[in-house]
């Protein structure tokens, strides 16, 4: 009885967030209504009885992805109508192709999956840490090490986009680990510094000039 | 059923009482007479014995004050984000374990307000939803010193989540659940009769977790996001009254939260070698129920580990310059994680030869 009537509260504070997500105009509210969405995900997660998908959900979806989607919408400065005006015929026929192969690939694993018979709760086994453990190392071993691989290239890519030698003063912070790693040459060169390498690390540079606190703008 | 809802209720009312009504207010009290202390001037010290009651008169300062918010602000957002920044530092406090499981009239109850499966990492989870605070308080308060100390925070906080879960990670390892109670049971049978603390074989994982706590709560040498040399007061610049007491209260509260987890996964928790298991026998001896005095000897057990971290905050606040942003990020990506990667692989290893 309770449980429905959180399912319920909960279904519909998802896909009327989810709605949001999709209609508003300013993205910042878009992305917060993201987090509203994928906490209530998270909820639905646990009524499913399987708390560690929740936990994990709201930790790097919630916690991490989407603050980066905010530390990005807030760094490009996107305006409130901006987006609203860019939609075309293009993004509304994508959205809709995009719908169908969604719609078709659910009801393919449905049909696959059950075929019409009742479909079976999830287990206390696979939805614990130890069954989920023992799936995703073992039945599931290729998969997982590919996407590994796989956001392991996009991290790589990301660092050499991000670290190519420039000569200007690195943004503060701008990107998050990449900024900090690059510093100009110029400005440890100026100070006469002859003990720094041709492109000084962060240490070096500490070491050649002192407490010189201009570096990070 | 209303048995076990009254003890949820009452153990949720301990915990809200003792972060509202005993920490927030005395830490506001040593933050100021500590700094006093630590920087050679009396502090606050008329009203009350020793200035004691001088958080009340913050309190009620904050409550007169005329509330502003800024004409372009983003109205809905800059009265949300203090609220987002209290909750969760409030919510986190359910998976801290007090006690063991005791028997009430031949009940069992775990003292603990919610012992979930996945514990410690519902405890992240919730506590990385702080951040929501920090940075919509950035953004909607239409300040350029507020974006610049969201945005940093957005930055720090992810970064130092990273080292932080990982030092929890290697805790988690030999122990092999994620119930802090089982945490604190694992703590209790560690390689002595009466155990071993976490923090002697897991030295690196608890430096890691600490300097990561202290980014994750904005404390100096991390408090970046508000740096008053640089951005005036960072994300908070805007707000006054209640709002910026909001804020101020969540940073103690998370401070606390933190301090509790880290007193759970290093120091034991509420327990101390066994002692106030004996202590509360002795005491139900004499008078009252085995039960009470247990939960209130964990309790003190563990809000007295929890102080000690809270003076830990305190000292290095005042002691300690501020990073630069880029040293702040080198920190955390370049000697961290590493060390905290590096930690995680020993301890499994360690664990694996049977050492832990």
């Amino acid at each position: 009885m309770i449980e429905t009537l959180i399912f319920l509260i909960f279904a519909a504070l998802a896909l009327a967030s989810a709605l949001v997500v999709v209609l508003h105009r300013n993205p910042i509210y878009s992305t917060m209504s993201l987090v509203v969405t994928l906490i209530s995900l998270a909820v639905l997660f646990v009524l499913l009885g399987a708390p560690f998908i929740a936990a994990l959900q709201v930790l790097i979806y919630t916690g991490a992805i989407v603050v980066l989607f905010l530390f990005v919408v807030m760094l490009l400065n996107v305006g409130r109508e901006e987006i609203g005006e860019q939609r075309g015929l293009v993004q509304k026929g994508a959205a809709v192709v995009g719908a169908a192969a969604f719609l078709v690939i659910v009801g393919l694993t449905y049909l696959e999956g059950y075929g019409g018979a009742e479909m079976a709760p999830l287990d206390e086994e696979f939805v614990s840490l130890p069954g989920l453990a023992a799936e995703l190392f073992g039945r599931y071993l290729l998969t997982f090490e590919l996407v590994g691989l796989l956001l392991l290239v996009a991290v790589i890519a990301a660092t050499v986009l991000a670290a190519r030698p420039r000569p200007a003063v690195p943004a503060e912070g701008g990107a998050l680990a990449e900024a900090a790693a690059v510093e100009p040459a110029t400005e440890a060169d100026e100070r006469g510094a002859g003990v720094v390498t041709e492109r000084p690390d962060g240490e070096d540079r500490l070491v050649a000039s002192g407490g010189s606190a201009g570096g990070a703008g | 059923m209303l048995f076990e809802l009254g003890a949820t209720a009452a153990k949720l009312g301990i915990f809200l009482v003792i972060l509202l009504g005993l920490f927030a207010p005395v830490m506001v009290w040593v933050e100021r007479r500590g700094s006093a202390l630590i920087q050679d001037r009396p502090g606050p010290n008329r009203l009350g014995p020793l200035g004691i009651l001088q958080p009340a008169a913050d309190a009620l300062k904050f409550f007169f004050k005329e509330d502003v918010t800024p004409a372009l602000a983003d109205r809905p957002l800059y009265l949300a984000a203090p609220v987002l920044g209290v909750l969760p530092a409030l919510t986190t406090f359910v998976f801290i374990p007090f006690g063991p499981t005791v028997e009430i009239d031949g009940r069992a109850v775990p003292l603990v307000v919610s012992d979930a499966s996945a514990g410690v990492l519902l405890f992240l989870a919730i506590a990385s939803l702080g951040v929501y605070s920090l940075i919509l308080a950035g953004y909607a308060s239409n300040n350029k010193y507020s974006l610049l100390g969201g945005l940093r925070a957005s930055a720090q906080l992810i970064s130092y989540e990273l080292a932080m879960m990982l030092a929890v990670v290697a805790v988690l390892i030999p122990v092999g659940s994620f119930r802090l109670t089982e945490v604190v049971a694992y703590q209790q049978e560690l390689w002595t009769p009466a155990g071993m603390w976490n923090a002697v074989p897991q030295v690196v994982g608890f430096f890691i977790f600490m300097v990561a706590a202290f980014a994750e709560t904005n404390r100096l040498p991390f408090d970046l996001p508000e740096a008053e040399s640089e951005l005036v007061a960072g994300f908070h610049t805007e707000y006054s009254a209640m709002r910026f007491a909001a804020f101020f209260m969540s940073e103690y509260i998370a401070m606390t939260t933190l301090s509790a987890l880290a007193a759970t996964l290093f120091l034991g928790g509420w327990s101390l070698f066994g002692l106030p298991e004996w202590a509360a026998a002795a005491l139900a001896g004499l008078v009252g129920p085995y039960w009470l005095w247990m939960g209130l000897l964990g309790l003190f057990v563990l809000f007295f580990k929890v102080a000690l971290f809270m003076a830990l905050f305190v000292w290095v606040r005042w002691t300690f310059p501020r990073f630069r942003y880029d040293q702040l990020m080198r920190l955390g990506w370049k000697v961290l994680l590493p060390l905290a990667l590096a930690n995680v692989i020993g301890v499994a290893a360690a664990t694996l030869a049977g050492w832990l």
